[in-house]
């Protein structure tokens, strides 16, 4: 704000000092206020009380229709660690983060590589290729559970041109993950492709060039320019696809509905089945919290080692 | 880094191959969905039927109410997504414009709702729509949502970026801060706003778990909600149907994609890198 003059036709010694500049404060300050209720009345009443609630229900029993929850203390913190669906539930969440971070970055990486040259075509192949990210994910895991069919699918093709087996990947307790890994690969490589491509295209080329009269061959220039240059890069695709796997909900449901035996239950999916059908609300608090905590240690450990480990 | 002619070769070769097997399921998709019973059923499978069934669309539209699906998505998107538009720019305006003591302490409380996982939300949220009797509504399905701070976050930068001048000179004319943002700031800002608005749509029309939560009867329910009630009620429909069911509820985002997509994705490129 650089001119304190009141927008209005008001004398200059207006009600209060100089250039009636009380009132004009004040009447900016309201304005501010009145600009931000809106948004800040809606994350109160659907952001910031449901952590407290919540917060709270975690140390509750209830099912929604009696008329009060019942307090329990840390029972249902205890029922969590020694519930065994839990831990299978966390392993699973875990295993499909890490397959896809893996591939999804290393595929992503190397498909910026390719496209980081003057081709005809580029953007066509962009296009293509990051065209399932913004896909419904319902009618996306449709489509996959028909190619993944372990009769008619698609996938059988290719498998058996390598001469490779076609597991039943929706209903093999093994093969639940992997192919949830695979959906979500799909969708996400050509995400993770453009970011890099972004940033491969922000590294200096005198970089290369000097390297390059030091006689530096081409995965040398790799390993020491490329890799290090796209670090902060890499670290923010890593910790906001482990945070988007975290939340995944709609594949898992349409896909495998969490089975066949917990195979592919995810931590949302746990949450959702114990709040809404079976009515254990105190206890999908309690897991919810849990998954809270769990992408805070994750955002906190990464804002420490993105110190550490990050070239700029 | 040079390629010279084999390489450029093998580029090519390896991004058709990779552009190929990307596109294929949607491809799939439309091949099936065309296909009679005896065809799905047929391994190794064949590419192009040998007629078109245009009579799964219409089963499938049939087996559900479809219409209502589109009717329901249409309304909560397109509500929820000016509803967002509004209420982000006003607090972004005020971040970005208006003086106020410990400003940036509330922007940074904005940023925090962004931590929050959504999951830890879900019942005390259905709580309150209980209360309010917005179960199994419009309202229902839009409100909890219409709060962005992704939005709010971007048109702040957006606006934040513009030249002061602009504003004082109106301000000397007599403008107040409503005009200055609808008749200033988001004209300048235009670009960003078109990419918020296609982004916003996007993760409106594709919202699963909150519709799931919400909504408990058939005429309320949205496309993607829909589609796999779809598919778990009517026993009697095919692969073939379903893939129909899914080109139709994918098709909006689709076409926004191809119309948009250079668009978007220079937009994230950006955003990603300033960021």
């Amino acid at each position: 704000m650089s001119l304190p003059i009141p927008a209005s036709g008001r004398s200059q010694y207006g009600s209060s000092g100089l250039f009636g500049l009380k009132n004009y404060r004040r009447r900016e300050r309201a304005t501010f206020l009145a600009f931000i209720a809106p948004s800040f009345i809606l994350f109160g009443t659907f952001v910031f009380w449901p952590l407290f609630y919540n917060s709270y229900l975690s140390f509750t029993k209830w099912n929604m229709v009696a008329p009060r929850p019942t307090p329990v203390g840390l029972e249902n913190y205890a029922t969590l660690i020694a519930d065994p669906i839990v831990w299978k539930v966390l392993w699973n969440t875990i295993y499909l983060a890490s397959g896809s971070v893996f591939f999804r970055l290393t595929l992503g990486l190397v498909l910026a590589l390719l496209l980081n040259q003057r081709l005809r075509a580029r953007n066509l192949y962009r296009a293509i290729i990051f065209s399932p990210y913004f896909t419904t994910g319902a009618a996306v895991a449709m489509v996959w559970a028909w190619i993944l069919h372990k009769d008619l699918g698609l996938l059988r093709l290719p498998l058996s041109f390598f001469g490779l087996a076609s597991p039943n990947w929706l209903g093999d307790v093994r093969w639940t993950i992997p192919a949830l890994i695979i959906v979500t690969v799909w969708r996400g490589l050509g995400y993770d492709m453009v970011i890099y491509l972004a940033g491969l295209q922000g590294i200096p080329s005198d970089l290369y060039e000097a390297a390059r009269v030091d006689g530096a061959g081409r995965w040398a220039l790799f390993r020491h320019i490329t890799l290090p240059m796209l670090s902060p890069i890499t670290f923010f695709l890593i910790v906001t696809t482990i945070l988007s796997t975290l939340q995944v909900f709609d594949i898992v449901d349409v896909m495998t509905g969490g089975g066949p035996m917990n195979s592919s239950k995810v931590i949302v999916f746990y949450i959702y089945e114990n709040a809404f059908k079976w009515f254990k609300v105190g206890y999908a608090a309690a897991l919810s919290v849990l998954l809270f905590v769990i992408m805070f240690v994750i955002t906190l450990i990464q804002t420490r080692l993105s110190a550490r480990w990050v070239h700029y | 880094m040079a390629r010279r002619g084999a390489g450029r070769l093998l580029t090519h070769a390896v991004l058709i191959a990779t552009a190929a097997a990307i596109g294929l399921p949607f491809i799939w998709m439309v091949s099936t969905s065309f296909k009679s019973d005896e065809e799905v059923a047929l391994f190794p499978p064949i590419w192009v039927p040998s007629t078109l069934h245009w009579e799964n669309y219409v089963r499938v539209w049939h087996a559900a109410p479809f219409d209502r699906f589109y009717l329901n998505s249409t309304i909560t998107t397109v509500v929820g997504l000016v509803a967002s538009l509004l209420i982000a720019a006003l607090a972004a305006y005020a971040f970005a414009r208006i003086e106020f003591p410990h400003r940036d302490t509330l922007f940074l409380a904005v940023l925090a709702t962004m931590m929050v996982p959504g999951e830890m939300a879900l019942v005390p949220n259905y709580l309150i729509l209980r209360d309010l009797n917005w179960i199994n509504s419009y309202p229902g399905i839009i409100v909890p949502h219409i709060a962005s701070a992704f939005a709010c976050f971007l048109l702040r930068q957006a606006f934040l970026s513009l030249p002061s001048e602009v504003f004082d000179s109106a301000r000397i004319d007599g403008a107040g801060h409503l005009r200055m943002l609808f008749s200033i700031a988001l004209p300048m800002t235009r670009p960003v706003v078109a990419t918020l608005t296609v982004f916003l749509f996007i993760g409106k029309w594709n919202a699963y778990l909150w519709p799931l939560v919400v909504t408990n009867t058939w005429d309320m329910r949205t496309l993607p909600i829909g589609l796999r009630m779809v598919r778990d009620a009517e026993s009697t429909l095919g692969w073939q149907h379903l893939m129909a069911a899914s080109l139709l509820v994918m098709l909006p985002i689709l076409v926004i994609f191809i119309v948009a997509q250079r668009h978007i994705i220079e937009g994230i490129g950006q955003g990603a890198v300033k960021g």
